[in-house]
Formats: structure tokens, sequence, C-alpha cells
């Protein structure tokens, strides 16, 4: 066992060098000129601009700047982003926020998806069951866009129930709209799969037998049904965590939540290669280790599994 | 086991969920209530005077530095640390300043202060984006580092600036940003003063890291100021916001109290959502479409002639009145309403008229020259809210000339501009201009003269660039607007870009403060706001 | 393992060289044979199909796509109006008139015309990435899954890679690289290349935990292939979270073009499409909320009868679930 979780944390390192390559070549390859924009409309200060390139090491060939990063970060310096702030400093202002936020997105996501899925699935075709497929279909087809201005004019500033945006605190209470929002389009795919899982599990011959057994059917439900529906539900939990760590942009920037996903997108946009990069290498380690979690999980989950065979 | 390996991951998940929550502690607000919540954006640059180029920065820097002049909220300058600024001859300038003014850190401003500092904006090897405002200072080079040897300190009070030629509104661009003064603590270490930069204007940071990034950055009142700007208030918290939706919708709901601007979607709404609290005035903006002379098509008379037919093809009133919801004024110049010398009656103006009929006898003239083939398109940054008015702006042209017309949308801002600053557009596209400093020499030099910095579409004009240079000598304000005016006209002739209207300074406030104004340049003046 | 009388090896030209094979109907096989013959074959997927034909859910789900189909491929089946013709400002969020029965876009605009021809761009988005993803993604999990070790740890953390991009810098960088060819392939590729690890990580997962079913086991001290084994028995019973992520995911699709139009990196405005219609009429969602809602509403139809559809798929596919019934 540990010798397997030794062997997935040095399997991190080739997803560690993969990653930054692949972003650092695609900030490179991404077209327009992040010093051009500096200068605005104003029109390029042809004199400024190639000390600016060089300052940002932009006049080196792109494997050259690859490697000026890498080797800045085995030095604990991960650069500076354009407005002269260390990008560590960057890091360390915006993940606790999002990963607060993702948490709770995750939370509410369980709670609401499992539960509504779980009853679903054991009512099959029933009302309840296609009420929620009705909810999850306009949950889906909604862009988070639009659920997310919606929320924020109705439960914000209609109702005042919270604030409508996100202050530098970024406190529990602040982020439970936005967490909210975000967690939206994942209940949908978790009421789903959850639904969908347990349909599967309950014509399964341990339920049956389960059953034959009398046990009561909230003991079945909950020790057979539920424990073996929650693979696909754990794995899909986690990959939404990893995708709310870096794609809550839009919810990010509605509600104005200093979080990774508002400032990765504003550095995208600008062109700021160091800024990028560090943030995803932060992502992939952060990634790796939920995975990490997730397949321990599944042993928990089902006790057959076994790694490191 | 089982229970071994349950407990182990929950010991992982509970480390991850503490080390995410601990940042939850810190839930006080400050307190002081006499603050004033205002709307910006997160610097691009450090807060370095002659490096700030754009509103975020801009609006904490114009708001921490007190320099020679001060723009009123019309755009009239007034002497703020200036004694007096004077010239015979609009090329030898003398500067008095007033004694007695001191940065925050309690430094004295002396001549030294401003010399040192426009001395380190212009020189070559500092790569200051502000860096061409300096050029017309004798001395100044692009290529490498020398001695600007126009600048002289004659005594503690007191310098002069020789130029390299006459300008005559030199005076009206020394309130921009580039010509404040800076303390010696900024020469010592810049890039750890732009962190935490000292000023000597009507505000100061709060504290050391008053700047938190992403977030806002925190000003209070500098007791020492004794300029024409002093604080009403106590101090500002500059809210950094990705939207301005996000701070549209803080301000309904009163969390913040000045907001510059109206995000696309409440512009139908605002109004009756914040009744007497709504601002809308004129500002210094012009927007245009810039279709560039070597563009199939588009080059000599016959690139004139449907310049002038799509000008005439577009219903700029109807785009104001749908997509604007009436916020814009239809352009009948190259400058702005809110600029002393603006005409709405230059001789040419037509073309800036909708006149479906002549739009399409003009593009018949042209078609007569060659035949038009091919689709005509403007292209725009999507990640600036443009697409709106592009794409009405592309209907209106397909409807009245019946050609393929079409908006081009390039994902960033740098995508679009290095593809204009590299010539390798291949498409109209839409061009805009804040003023810096309020003249109408700065809605023209820049951007139409041979060879100017933002001449986006390579225009040049012999007699474009003669008139700007008999403005530029005139000795009275009166002569100089007179020949700018008459080199508009030559402009609304050739039409290098196509004006298109000007930009109106909306925006509201909050139920917790009164007196709130937006100057010329659409910004707010802070100084004055006062909470309730 | 390597015990040649399993049938598939005796089908080999080399074999017939070697050992003397004699004719089926010579045989007491033949007997065996002919009974089968007049019986339609017992194969999975076969008996799924036959099953699927008896139920409502289907029909019902294959009319609906067929009407988006048909709509995609002849929009002038059902308007005659160009789309993108006399857009007259004047009309900006119009009500309905006459010809134009669901009202005006903000640009003026008929919203009927729109949506019927953005079908085609919105289902072809929707069904590539869903290919797509659902392609990569199966084999890449159900190999990591099933064959685990090296193959797992290849798989999966190149899945990691992949996951780790952000999909907003993807987008900006296919859409920009490929400015001048901003279509439906290239907006695809945008949103599934990067997408495919969910599917390939779900499906890992449950694979995990079918391979150690008492049937594997039994399949596998038959001396049935390891490959087999995957195909026949792993994989049909593991496939069912893959089927209800897939079926959710289209619409996700069709909607991710949305928010991609929202950010600035999505298909010109001129190509119709649900997500762009969507993405602009977001701009007056407070004061003409319909012209959000149709297009919408088509993709919220659309993607209910590819749901329906998976789910009665699913139901076929699952041999339990048929026999509840």
């Amino acid at each position: 066992m540990i010798g397997y979780i030794f062997k997935r944390i040095l399997q991190a390192l080739p997803v560690f060098f993969g990653t930054t390559l692949l972003i650092y070549f695609m900030v490179f390859a991404m077209p327009g000129d992040p010093i051009v924009a500096m200068f605005g409309d104003r029109g390029v200060n042809q004199a400024v601009y190639e000390q600016l390139r060089a300052q940002y090491h932009l006049d080196q060939p792109f494997i050259v700047q690859y490697f000026i990063y890498i080797g800045g970060i085995f030095q604990g310096d991960f650069g500076t982003s354009f407005s002269g702030q260390p990008v560590s400093e960057v890091l360390a202002a915006t993940f606790p926020v999002t990963i607060r936020l993702a948490l709770m997105a995750v939370f509410f996501e369980m709670l609401v998806g499992v539960g509504v899925g779980l009853v679903a699935g054991l009512r099959k075709g029933k009302l309840f069951d296609n009420s929620s497929l009705v909810m999850s279909l306009l949950l889906i087809s909604t862009p988070v866009f639009v659920i997310a201005f919606v929320f924020q004019f109705v439960f914000a500033i209609q109702l005042g129930w919270a604030k409508p945006t996100v202050s530098g605190d970024a406190g529990f209470t602040e982020l439970l709209l936005p967490a909210i929002v975000l967690s939206t389009l994942a209940v949908a795919y978790i009421v789903r799969l959850t639904r969908s899982s347990v349909i599967e599990t309950s014509g399964q011959d341990f339920v049956r037998t389960a059953y034959g057994k009398g046990l009561t059917r909230s003991r079945v439900v909950r020790v057979h049904i539920l424990r073996n529906s929650l693979i696909p539900v754990v794995t899909y939990l986690s990959i939404d965590f990893g995708v709310l760590l870096v794609g809550a942009t839009v919810t990010e920037g509605i509600f104005n939540v200093p979080g990774v996903g508002r400032t990765l997108y504003q550095a995208i946009i600008r062109g700021e290669g160091p800024t990028v990069v560090s943030f995803v290498t932060v992502m992939v380690l952060i990634y790796v280790a939920v995975n990490l979690l997730t397949d321990l999980l599944y042993a928990v989950l089902d006790p057959r599994i076994r790694y490191g065979k | 086991m089982r229970l071994k390996k349950l407990s182990l991951v929950a010991v992982a998940i509970a480390a991850a969920v503490s080390l995410s929550l601990t940042g939850c502690a810190t839930g006080s607000n400050g307190g002081n209530d006499n603050i004033v919540s205002v709307n910006g954006s997160e610097p691009q640059n450090p807060l370095i005077t002659t490096n700030t180029n754009e509103v975020g920065g801009g609006l904490i820097v114009d708001n921490i530095y007190a320099g020679l002049v001060y723009y009123d909220a019309d755009g009239a300058p007034v002497n703020e640390m200036a004694e007096s600024i004077t010239s015979t001859d609009n090329t030898n300038w003398t500067i008095k300043i007033k004694s007695g003014w001191k940065f925050t850190n309690g430094e004295e401003v002396t001549a030294d202060s401003f010399v040192n500092a426009w001395k380190y904006g212009a020189l070559f090897s500092n790569a200051q984006l502000n860096s061409y405002f300096f050029d017309a200072i004798e001395g100044f080079s692009y290529e490498k580092d020398t001695e600007l040897t126009g600048l002289k300190v004659v005594s503690p009070t007191e310098f002069t600036v020789k130029l390299t030629s006459a300008q005559s509104d030199f005076p009206l661009r020394l309130g921009y940003t580039s010509f404040m003064p800076q303390p010696q603590a900024f020469f010592d270490d810049p890039k750890a003063f732009g962190e935490n930069p000292i000023g000597n204007g009507p505000y100061k940071l709060a504290a050391e890291g008053a700047w938190k990034h992403n977030v806002d950055i925190n000003l209070v009142k500098n007791p020492d100021y004794q300029g024409g700007r002093v604080a009403k208030n106590g101090g500002l918290k500059i809210v950094f916001y990705a939207t301005l939706d996000a701070a549209y919708a803080d301000l309904l709901a009163d969390n913040l109290d000045v907001l510059a601007g109206i995000p696309d979607a409440a512009l139908k709404t605002y109004k009756s959502d914040l009744g007497d609290r709504a601002v809308d005035q004129a500002a210094a903006i012009f927007q245009s479409i810039t279709i560039p002379g070597r563009l199939a098509h588009f080059s000599g008379e016959e690139g004139k002639l449907r310049r002038a037919a799509i000008s005439e093809a577009i219903n700029r009133q109807e785009i104001i009145d749908v997509i604007f919801n009436g916020t814009r004024k239809p352009a009948r110049d190259f400058t702005s309403p809110v600029i002393a010398g603006w005409s709405d009656s230059l001789e040419g103006a037509n073309v800036l008229d909708y006149n479906a009929e002549d739009a399409k006898a003009l593009w018949a003239k042209a078609d007569a020259i060659s035949k038009w083939s091919g689709k005509f398109e403007i292209g725009y940054n999507a990640d600036g809210g443009h697409q709106g008015w592009i794409d009405a702006v592309a209907n209106s042209i397909k409807n009245t000339l019946g050609i393929d017309a079409a908006g081009k949308a390039y994902p960033t801002f740098a995508e679009f501009r290095t593809d204009i600053t590299d010539k390798t557009i291949t498409a109209g596209f839409r061009t805009g201009w804040q003023a810096d400093y309020p003249a109408l020499a700065n809605f023209l030099a820049p951007l139409y003269q041979t060879g100017a910095g933002a001449n986006d579409g390579q225009y040049s004009s012999k007699e474009f660039d003669a008139l700007i240079a008999k403005g530029n000598a005139a000795t009275s304000l009166e002569d100089a607007n007179k020949a700018y005016q008459d080199a508009q006209v030559v402009l609304l002739k050739d039409l290098p870009a196509i004006p298109m209207w000007y930009g109106v300074a909306n925006g509201g406030y909050s139920t917790k403060v009164s007196d709130v104004k937006v100057g010329w340049n659409s910004v707010p003046v802070l100084h004055n706001i006062v909470k309730n | 393992m390597a015990n040649n009388t399993s049938g598939g090896a005796m089908d080999r030209p080399a074999n017939r060289n070697e050992h003397y094979v004699a004719n089926l109907a010579d045989t007491a096989m033949a007997e065996i044979d002919a009974v089968r013959i007049s019986e339609k074959p017992t194969n999975l997927y076969l008996d799924a199909w036959r099953d699927l034909r008896k139920r409502p859910m289907f029909y019902i789900a294959g009319v609906l796509i067929i009407i988006a189909a048909v709509a995609a491929l002849f929009p002038g089946l059902f308007t005659q109006t160009a789309p993108n013709d006399m857009c007259l400002l004047a009309n900006s969020n119009g009500a309905p008139t006459d010809g134009h029965p669901l009202g005006f876009t903000r640009q003026g605009c008929d919203i009927y015309s729109r949506i019927v021809h953005g079908t085609s761009t919105s289902l072809s988005v929707g069904l590539i990435v869903t290919v797509m993803t659902m392609f990569i993604g199966v084999v890449f999990g159900a190999l990591a899954g099933f064959y685990g070790k090296w193959v797992d740890a290849l798989l999966s953390r190149a899945g990691d890679i992949f996951f780790a991009i952000p999909y907003i810098l993807a987008a900006v960088v296919i859409m920009s690289v490929f400015s001048d060819y901003r279509n439906v392939w290239v907006i695809s590729m945008a949103i599934g290349i990067f997408a495919w690890p969910s599917t390939a990580r779900v499906l890992r997962g449950e694979i995990l935990r079918v391979k150690q079913s008492d049937y594997v086991m039994a399949s596998t001290a038959l001396g049935v292939s390891r490959f087999k084994i995957l195909m026949r028995h792993v994989l049909p019973n593991s496939i069912a979270p893959v089927i209800a992520v897939t079926t959710i995911s289209l619409a996700a699709a069709i909607v991710a073009e949305a928010t991609l139009s929202f950010l600035g990196v999505g298909l010109p405005t001129s190509t119709m499409s649900w997500g762009n219609d969507i993405s602009q009429a977001q701009v007056d969602l407070r004061t003409a909320p319909q012209v959000l809602i149709w297009p919408s509403l088509a993709l919220s139809i659309t993607a209910l009868a590819f749901i329906m559809m998976g789910e009665a798929i699913r139901d076929a596919l699952d041999p339990k679930a048929r026999a509840q019934r």
C-alpha cells in the first residue's frame, strides 16, 4: 500500500513536466504579443518594446524560455507578474479561496446530487424520477453565466439574502452563492450518475440476497445499494473538484471572487506565461493528489479492489 | 485493514479541508465608515507614474500624486503645485512651483523632484511605457541613453524646459500622470516603490502593503495636502472588479459607493434602477472605425469614395438608441464635445450623416473605378464587450450597400493590437481614443500625423501635418484651435478613421454618498464625494 | 490459456493443414448447430436491439432526434426566412409578427430562422464532441482500468496532463491559431480534446470494481482471453455510468459553445448556433428574456431526446434491468 502510494507520487514527476511543457507551448503559441498589448491603443514605442521583451525573456526561443522558467521553479522562483508581484504571492492569495469554493461546491453536489439521484434510482420511472430529469435538464441546458446572473440578481439584489460579490476575505457565507451556482451543472451529472448506478446495483444478486436475508429496506439501501453505487459518483466528484480549481472562470468573474479562475483567465488573456504555467503547475500537483485519494477511496468502497500487486 | 484505510483517507481529506479553511479567520472590515468605495481594476503595471498608461493604475496614481496642474471636472487645467508656467515662444518654458509641499514621507517637493522624475521616465534604458510624453523635450532619444538637456533646475522652486519645437498645448499636458514628481525613495529602488508608492496628492496609501493584488487598494486622506483637491472624505477603497457587471451588482446592493461605467446588460435599466443616483455625462472618449489604405479597394480615390459610402451607410443614431440605449452621441468631428474648441459644424461633416441613397451612389462611383469583390469585415477584440455594436454596424452597412459585411472577432486584445501594429490585419477595425489631456491636439496629432505612434491606419497627409504644426506654433489657444479645426476638415475628406460616436461617462452611486460628479475624462471626481 | 481447443483457433487456416477437421455436417455438432440456426442468435447487442424496439421512450427520442437531424440537414424545409439578411435594428428584441413566429433578436434578426439554421452547428458540435470524448475516453479508461499496472500508470497520467490544461486556455489558443477557420470542427476540437479524461476516469473507476466480479473470475478460470473478457463481460457491465455521463455531455458541449462565445472565443457571430444566440441574448436578460429562452428551449429538447435515447439504450443493454420489467 505504502509502496503503491510512493509509486503514484513518483508518477507525478512526468506529469509535471508534460503539463508544464504543454502549457508553456500553448501560451507561446498564442497569437498576439503581450508587450504590444501593454501599450494599449497608444501605439508601440519600439525602444521600450524591445527592452520589455528581453526583460520577460520573450525574445528567446520557446525551449529556452521554458528552461529558464523551470530552472526558476526549482530555486523557488515562480517568476513575476506584469504588475510586479511575485507569482508565488499570487498563488498563495488565490488558491486557498478557490479550494474553499470548490470544496463547498463539491459538498453541495454530494448532498443534492447523491440524495436526489438515489431517490430517483429507487423510484425509477415514477414522478420524482421524471421531475428530477426535467430539473437536471434545465440546469444542464442553461449556461452557467445565465444561472449566475439570475441567482445574483434574485438572491443577492432583490431578496438581499447574500452579498452579490465576494470581498477580499472570501469568507464562508460570501462564497455560498457562487458555490451553489458552480455546483449546478455537476449536480445534474451526479444525479444522473447516481441514479443509473443505483438502478444497476439494485438488480444485482447481492441486493436480492440481502432482501432475502430479511434486512430492512433502509439498511439494504444504505449498506448495499448506495455503497456499491458510489464509485462512479466519487470519480466524478473528484474530476469536478479538479475542473472547479481552474475552470470557474465565468462564475468567479461574475461574483468577483479573487480566486484562481479569474486570475488565471486574466493571465491567459494578457499572455503572462509564467503566471499561467505556475497556476497550472500547482493545479497538477493538487490534481495528482486528489486522484490518488480517489483511488484509495475506491478500495474503501469496494474492499475487493486492491492496488500494488 | 479496512478501518486503517478509511482513517487514512479521512485524515487526508480533513487535512486538505482545514488547510483551505484557515484563510477564513480574517473577517473584519476595518470599520472606518468615512471611506468611499469605488470600482477599479487591478493595475497592469507597478504603480510608477511614468509607467502607468491604463485606467486601473491611472485612477490610483492620479489620486496619490499632485502634479504641476490638475484638470477640473470640466477639463480646464488648474495650477496645483505650479505657481506659474510661462513662455513667450511656446518652445522655452519657465515653471515656478510652490514651496512648502511635502511627500507623505516628509521629504520636500522641489524642482529636482520633477526634473529627476521626468529624466527617469524619458531615459531609454528605463523602458517606461510613457516615455513618449517627453519626446518633445530637447535631448530626448528613442535609440540610446541621452541626457534630457532641455531640463534645467534654476532654484528649488524653479526649472526651465526647452522643447525641440513650438508646442502651444504643452502646459495642458502637465496634468497627465507622466509629469508627476517623485521622492528620492523612488530612485533608490523603483521596483519596491511601485508596490508602495509615496506621493504628494490628496490621498496616500493607508499602510505598507495597502495594495492587495486582484482585490483592492486602500487610500486615506493626506492631511498635508495643500492643493485644490482636498479630500472631503476620509479615504478611498478602490475595489478591483473583473467585470462591470459584478461592480454594478454591488452598487445595486449598496455594497459599492461609486461606479464609473455601466455594463451593457444594465444600459436599459440603470436609470430606473438608480433613479437620481444615475450619472450620465459627456466625456472625452472618441470611437471610430479605421480602414487602412493598404487594403484592396481602399486606396486612392476609390478608397475615399468607399470610406465615405460606408460612413454614410451607418445609421449611428439608431445603433446608439438600440445598442447603447441612447448613451452615446453621434460623432460630428474627430475630437470630443467636452474639449474647448470642439465644433459640430465643420466643413464636410455631412459625411457623418446617415444617407442611404448617397451611400449607394458613392459606392457605385467607386465600383466604376474598380469593381468591389469579397467581404467587408470589422475587426475587434472580443474580450472588451464590442460585439453588439460591431455587429449592428456591419448589419447597417450590409443592409444599405447590399454587400457582405460582418464583424471579425479577435479572442484577445493582445492579438488584436499585434495584428494592427504588424500591419497584418486584412480588415477594417475598431479604434478608440480616450484623451490624456483636454486638448484638441491630443485627439489629432498622435493618431493621424505621419508616422505618429497611434496612427493605426498609417495615414499620411502633408496638408494635415502642416495644419497641426501651425496649430502647435500658434500663440493663442484660439488661433491654435482654428488650425486644428482646419486640420479636421482634411480628415473629413480622407476619413483615415470613420468617426462613430462620442463616449459618455455613465455610472451611479449608492445611497451612502452624495456630491458625485464624473469628470471630463469619465473618471469620477473622488475627492469631492461626501459620505452621508 | 494456450489451449487450442477454443473455437477461435480452429478457424485459422494454418490449423487446417495440420489437423483433420471433419465437415460440420458429418459431426454430432450439426444437430446442435441446426437448432441454433432456427433460433435467433443470442447476442448481447442483438438482444438489446430487439428490446429497444419495444420501448416507447426509444420512439419518442428517435422522432425528436430525426426532426433535429432534418432541420440540421435541410433547414429550408422549416423556414424560408434567411437568418442573417435584413436584420433591422428597428425590430430589436421585437415581438412575434406575421412570418416571424418567435420574434426578433437584439440585432433584429428572426429568432425562429436563426434557431432552425443553428441546429446544424449546435447538433454537430454536440455530436462531434460526444463521439470524440467517448471514443478516446472509453479506449483509455477501459485499458487503464482493466490492465492496471504500467498501462494504467501511462494512460491515467496522460489523462492527467490533458485534464490539467484549463479549457479556456485551450479554447483561446485553438480558436486563435485557427482564427481564419473557425468552424464546427475547430470549436469541437477545442471543447473535446481536453474533456475526454473525465470519461476515461469514470470508466476506469467502474472497471476496477467490475473486474473483481465473480463472472470475470469465472471467465478467467475458464481460460477466456483477457481481451475477450474485457470486451464481452467487463465493458458491457461498466458502461452504464459512461452512458449517463455521455448523454449529458452532449448537452453540455452545446452549452460550452455558448460559454466560449460569452468569453469571446466562440464561433463568429455570422455563424448561426444556439450557443451564439444564447450568449448574445444574455445582455438583455432582464429586459427581453424571451430572446434567450427560445434557443435554450431548442437546446433542452435536443438534450432531452439524447438523454432519453441513452436511457433506453442503457436499459436495453442491461440484462438485469430487462429482467425486472
